[in-house]
């Protein structure tokens, strides 16, 4: 599997998904935002971080940048695009995938590890979570909190569409459980055919016991399954 | 009544939002951009109907809470 | 413009200082001469009345490649690995503008770190506050920590430890401390010192405004009624260039195109080119027309003075030149030759085709004055038996209510808005002894703490010296590491009031004292004096941040408890002392007395006996007994790791109070097995190391014999209740 992880001025977190994708042995290259052509690549991941300082609004400079004629070109294809965190932020800009992501309710940075409910197992993404499918990430973001106008929500609740939600450690998806206000609890989403993952939790942060678990390490699994 | 308050940035102090904004213009084409500042508009609607007093209320609110008058300066808008 | 010396005084500069400068270049400075002596010689940048003490402090051990002098320390941790860091302080802008004060902080000390060639990879803060009743403490804390966020987590470097304290005596003075770690290769560490003639001198980064014109000026003058006032010199942080900055001088540094590089922090342009020059016996000249600016029409004055953020000095190679501009033109940042190494030994400025200023460098950095101030000892507070019958406290209740004030609270309310774990390297976070941050791509893993203790460096700077360098040193042993040296920042009132500069003078021979003893140099740091509102001072406080080694990440430790069922037990002797305990202070209100005694032998024995133990993989968990005493760290270890205990005191000739509460330094926390006690009992016994066996860890609850019964999810819930209150979350 080849994938690509485009850097953006600002972007923190490109490192740790190499490390995470070099680990899973994945052939990855490192794409400049100002490049113009994409290299030949199974798998894209907009990496989190804060992509020109947030400035403006999150991932909304990061989606005018002379790459994305082609990461489009490669979503319209069928290719993979995961985009974690900023990278779903962007995602969301691009208009790849729908809804909003604001500030969190509470107004502040919220960092730690939060459970996760995975809903829909049958893509690239998550097949691996067949054998578990309640997992547990750390999140980190200022601005997480998913929303949509009630015909969006309900599309991707009647599509299955929504790939995890906030949990607590049983399972239970409730306010409790909900670190950012998001609706429906909602973490991480698809787009229509399924090739494209938003997600604000960080796998790439928990695939090493020593960190506090592995449960990331089943995204990069399912990934290198599914080809 | 309806009154609204811009809050921009003091002129010396430095604005990297505005800069960043600046920049990606001009990288996206609009060569004639020479700067921007970035600031915050807030509409303030009120139950009262003189509109001096009015003014008053938004002035007091502005430097009381809508500015950090360290970094901050406000003006009020009427309508 | 003509000097008068009501502009001579508004320059922080005094009358004799005035005729020492005038004889020391041999003319009148005009004002931008004098704006520049002004910069380089008030406390902030000239130490003038601390070196005299800082030279006593011990500075190398075998590991140490670089003490204090450079933009930060650097020690060696073995494979060619070094790690290079400082604590700084940035109190008096905190106070101010609490956000970006505090953010600000944090970028000048990742500059620090990253000018030295190593990629940043923690950063810890120690910050301080009035009591939290005082009416501007809680906006003071609100914008300190979302300053410290906004900019760290911006930037994408982990904020992985620190400490949060709440005294009045910082109700009008807050104290904000920014420590840094990074890791650099030991043959890749960059210095500031300029080499060579005729060299090109570069400007990278931001471009320079208005911003904090004569802010280190600010730090050394304590704040009257109008501090308010003071407004405009507050700069704006912008993390998102710094990331950019880091980024390129990291590209820039992979070859050799650098010969010397420098942050410009405070007083800007100006301490920059004169200390890289200073340092290389040169001369620099500099054409400040080339200076890149923001704003219009900028004089040279504000130009020199001016302390925007995110900008940097270079020396470099000629050949280099180009290259380097490659680099800052991918990374979008201003890149401006704008002078060159001379052999005149000068500071030549030149704007608009004219010399605006020749000052001789050496009467800006080695013929600064150094003061050798008037001080006065401590009087040292005698133990005294207290008036009020501290046995006639519930245990329980005492426990309770240190576990639920702000100074002994749970603090992830504050630490969770830092992002902790971006870099994927971060293998403690905050809430443990120490913090540990793994060597990437290694399994070996660097400690970090950074402590202070005020209130004992209040009764006896000396002891409080002393006591606070061991209590970094046990917090980095407890987690596995092995320590190896410590920057300091030295939060201090007026020095020119001699029971200040006593503080001061007192609490340097204490640190020193540990510090020589443990083989824990100081290795930077930083001195931050004035923090005095109306004539009433800070408590004395010396913060201290260290560093340690864990050579191999199997044998790293934690505190929380493992397994039921196994002993715990109490190493180091427990003398009883209450006096400047959280008992005493928060409980039964007794403020004064001495503070605990500090024993090097003992400290030192202990601890590495401790090590032995963690190093033959004996023990399951270790915590160091510090704030609150026995009872408090117990608590924590079975709040952590939600496994209850029940203990039993082991001796009657203190009282229960004494024993569980006391602060007697030198002392730890173990859980061991059943499988292990004997052979840990013999290595203690064998070497001498008083030990005692309280309790075994079970599950559900916290009991004490006799006394009290309480479930761990209350505990808890006692322990995590004061901010979440505070800030109206329940």
């Amino acid at each position: 599997m080849k994938s690509s992880v485009i850097v953006f001025p600002g972007s923190n977190c490109d490192r740790d998904i190499a490390v995470a994708l070099e680990k899973f042995q994945i052939n990855n290259q490192m794409v400049w935002h100002n490049e113009t052509n994409l290299p030949k690549s199974d798998l894209v991941i907009l990496p989190g971080g804060f992509s020109y300082g947030d400035y403006l609004r999150t991932g909304c400079i990061a989606s005018k940048s002379r790459i994305m004629h082609d990461i489009i070109k490669h979503a319209n294809g069928g290719g993979l695009i995961l985009g974690i965190c900023n990278g779903f932020q962007i995602l969301i800009e691009i208009g790849l995938l729908p809804g909003v992501l604001l500030r969190n309710k509470k107004l502040r940075f919220v960092s730690k590890n939060v459970y996760l409910k995975v809903i829909n197992i049958e893509n690239q993404f998550c097949l691996s979570c067949v054998k578990k499918n309640i997992i547990e990430l750390p999140i980190a973001h200022n601005e997480g909190n998913y929303f949509a106008d009630d015909k969006i929500l309900q599309n991707l609740e009647d599509n299955n569409l929504i790939a995890f939600k906030y949990c607590d450690e049983k399972g239970n998806i409730s306010n409790n459980s909900n670190p950012n206000g998001s609706s429906n609890n909602i973490a991480g989403i698809l787009n229509n055919s399924k090739n494209i993952l938003g997600m604000m939790p960080h796998p790439e942060r928990l695939i090493d016991p020593i960190l506090s678990g592995e449960d990331g390490s089943m995204i990069f699994e399912s990934l290198l399954k599914s080809q | 009544m309806k009154i609204s308050a811009t809050v921009t940035l003091k002129k010396d102090v430095l604005d990297p939002q505005g800069k960043v904004v600046s920049q990606t213009l001009k990288n996206m084409g609009y060569k004639s951009v020479i700067n921007v500042r970035q600031g915050k508009y807030f509409e303030i609607e009120l139950n009262e109907a003189d509109k001096e007093k009015a003014k008053k209320i938004v002035e007091e609110i502005s430097k009381k809470l809508l500015t950090n008058i360290i970094i901050e300066d406000y003006t009020i808008n009427l309508e | 413009m003509k000097i008068t010396p009501e502009i001579i005084d508004k320059h922080g500069i005094k009358p004799d200082e005035y005729k020492k400068i005038i004889s020391l270049i041999g003319k009148k400075p005009n004002l931008l001469e004098l704006g520049i002596f002004s910069a380089m010689w008030n406390e902030h940048c000239s130490y003038k009345s601390s070196k005299k003490y800082l030279k006593t402090l011990p500075t190398k051990n075998k590991k140490v490649i670089q003490g204090p002098g450079e933009n930060a320390g650097v020690v060696d941790i073995g494979d060619n690995d070094a790690i290079v860091f400082k604590i700084e302080s940035h109190n008096h802008p905190s106070y101010i503008e609490p956000y970006q004060g505090a953010a600000t902080g944090v970028g000048g000390i990742l500059r620090d770190i990253f000018t030295m060639g190593a990629r940043p990879i923690a950063t810890l803060n120690s910050i301080h506050f009035g009591n939290h009743e005082h009416s501007k403490t809680k906006n003071l804390l609100n914008g300190v920590v979302s300053g410290i966020g906004g900019y760290g987590n911006c930037i994408g470097i982990p904020t992985v430890g620190g400490e949060v304290k709440f005294d009045s005596s910082y109700n009008e003075n807050i104290l904000v401390n920014a420590m840094a770690v990074g890791l650099v290769k030991k043959n890749k560490i960059f210095y500031s010192k300029a080499k060579g003639i005729n060299k090109p001198v570069i400007y990278i980064g931001s471009k320079t405004g208005r911003d904090g014109i004569h802010g280190a000026s600010m730090a050394s003058v304590e704040f009257d009624k109008n501090a308010e006032e003071k407004k405009p010199t507050v700069q704006v942080g912008d993390p998102f260039t710094e990331k950019l900055l880091l980024e390129a001088c990291l590209e820039l540094m992979k070859d050799d195109s650098i010969i010397s590089i420098q942050d410009m922090g405070a007083a800007g342009l100006t301490s920059s080119s004169v200390e890289m020059a200073a340092k290389g016996n040169l001369g620099i000249e500099i054409n400040l027309d080339k200076v890149p600016c923001r704003e219009e029409k900028m004089t040279p004055y504000e130009m020199m003075l001016s302390e925007s953020q995110e900008r940097m000095l270079l020396i470099l190679n000629s050949e280099k030149v180009e290259n380097a501009k490659k680099i800052f033109k991918k990374w979008e940042l201003d890149f401006s030759i704008i002078g060159k190494t001379t052999s005149s030994k000068n500071l030549v400025l030149n704007f608009n085709g004219k010399e605006v200023a020749n000052l001789p460098l050496s009467s800006l950095s080695t013929d600064v004055p150094v003061y050798d101030r008037k001080w006065r000892k401590s009087i040292v507070p005698k133990k005294i038996n207290s008036r009020k019958d501290f046995k006639s406290f519930k245990i329980i209740d005492s426990l309770k209510k240190i576990l639920m004030s702000p100074n002994n609270s749970e603090k992830s309310w504050i630490w969770e808005q830092y992002d902790q774990t971006v870099m994927g390297d971060t293998v403690q976070k905050p809430g443990g002894d120490s913090a540990v941050v793994r060597i990437h791509g290694k399994n070996k893993g660097v400690a970090i703490t950074v402590d202070s203790s005020a209130h004992y460096c209040l009764a006896n700077p000396m002891v409080g010296g002393k006591q606070v360098v061991c209590e970094a040193w046990r917090n980095l042993i407890s987690v596995g590491a092995n320590p190896i040296a410590i920057t300091n920042c030295l939060n201090f009132g007026n020095p020119e009031k001699d029971k200040i500069m006593g503080q001061f003078v007192e609490s340097i021979d204490g640190i020193s004292q540990a510090c020589t003893y443990l083989d824990f140099p100081v290795v930077s740091g930083n001195v931050s004096f004035y923090n005095e509102t109306q004539n009433k001072a800070i408590s004395p406080t010396p913060t201290i941040g260290a560093v340690g080694v864990i050579k191999n990440l199997d044998y790293m430790l934690t505190k929380n408890f493992k397994e039921v069922g196994s002993y715990i037990l109490v190493v180091g002797k427990t003398l009883g002392h209450l006096h400047q305990s959280e008992f005493f202070r928060e409980v039964v209100k007794i403020n004064d007395g001495p503070p605990p005694e500090v024993n090097l032998f003992n400290e030192k024995n202990n601890g590495t006996f401790i090590q032995t133990l963690i190093s033959k993989k004996l023990l399951n968990s270790v915590h160091d007994i510090s704030s609150g005493g026995i009872l408090v760290a117990l608590s924590e270890m079975c709040i952590f790791g939600k496994i209850g205990a029940k203990i039993k005191i082991p001796q009657d000739s203190i009282s229960p109070h004494e024993y569980l509460f006391a602060e007697d330094q030198s002392r730890y926390l173990i859980e061991v097995n059943n499988k292990n006690k004997d052979e840990v009992s013999k290595i203690l016994e064998k070497n001498g190391i008083f030990y005692e066996v309280i309790g075994k860890t079970q599950r559900d609850s916290l009991d004490l014999y006799k006394e009290f019964d309480i479930k761990l999810n209350n505990l808890y819930k006692l322990n995590s209740f004061w901010f979440k209150n505070y800030f109206k979350e329940n």
